[in-house]
């Protein structure tokens, strides 16, 4: 799978199945299990489909009518977080519980 | 238009004082393998890189980790979550299916589509700056527990 078009292009792998989605929705919307399915159903035909090493299949889903999104992504907003070199938990439940385990 | 995220990434870097982004090119023929069965039939593998771990495992870090994980694939999905530096994270967080499709997979072997999963999926936190550290370290590994889950294909899922 893919939603990074430019970046797929340059890693050349045998096959793809491109998804115009925001990153972090490579493979569907949140609570919508129709539509993950439906996308997947298409990547997955894409085993059968392509014949040519190096082929992108372009899923026809769009995230929204209006793709603000494009722009916001494209202009680069700054959503990372800083590279902190110590595991980082969704929860401090998460952390209690790795750190149990570890010891 | 789809988004050019390398333009973005070479800003990004050139903001941070790293060394100029130099993203991997693969100019050669990929390698190439049809499904030797149908998909009916086949074990199908899975490989994320949103950064998804099991409550009760050590999370990723954001500073070149390449380390894996091993998610079997009859996990509880609300056991899942997600860590990484590098995209908004709130959607995963509500369901992993977005970045880590495990019921949506589960749902096709169900339906029959897919004849199996691998016993495990293998997840890892993409942003690692150091391509060559994926290459021999990261990739390798992931390549060995792979063949060892005796698969027909496998379904990567980037972030």
């Amino acid at each position: 799978m893919s939603s990074a078009l430019d970046i797929t292009r340059a890693v050349n792998p045998p096959r793809a199945v491109f998804l115009d989605y925001p990153l972090g929705h490579t493979t569907g919307k949140p609570h919508e299990p129709a539509l993950q399915r439906e996308i997947l159903l298409q990547a997955l035909e894409a085993f059968s489909s392509l014949t040519e090493p190096g082929s992108i299949k372009m899923l026809p889903f769009r995230w929204s009518d209006d793709q603000a999104w494009q722009a916001t992504a494209q202009r680069g907003a700054d959503d990372r977080r800083p590279r902190y070199d110590t595991p980082q938990y969704q929860t401090d439940e998460d952390r209690r519980r790795a750190e149990a385990a570890g010891s | 238009m789809p988004v050019d995220y390398i333009p973005r990434i070479q800003a990004k870097y050139a903001q941070e004082g790293y060394p100029a982004y130099k993203w991997v090119v693969n100019s050669d023929l990929p390698p190439w393998q049809p499904l030797r069965r149908p998909l009916s039939t086949s074990r199908l593998g899975l490989v994320a890189s949103g950064g998804i771990y099991i409550a009760g495992q050590v999370a990723f870090h954001y500073k070149d980790d390449t380390s894996w994980r091993v998610i079997p694939t009859d996990v509880k999905t609300t056991d899942l979550r997600a860590t990484h530096f590098a995209y908004d994270l709130a959607d995963a967080r509500q369901d992993p299916n977005v970045v880590f499709p495990i019921d949506t997979l589960r749902g096709l072997v169900s339906e029959g589509v897919i004849g199996a999963l691998a016993a495990n999926a293998y997840t890892f936190m993409g942003g690692i700056y150091s391509a060559r550290r994926v290459q021999q370290e990261l990739a390798p590994q992931l390549l060995e527990r792979l063949l060892a889950e005796h698969i027909d294909a496998v379904l990567f899922v980037p972030v």
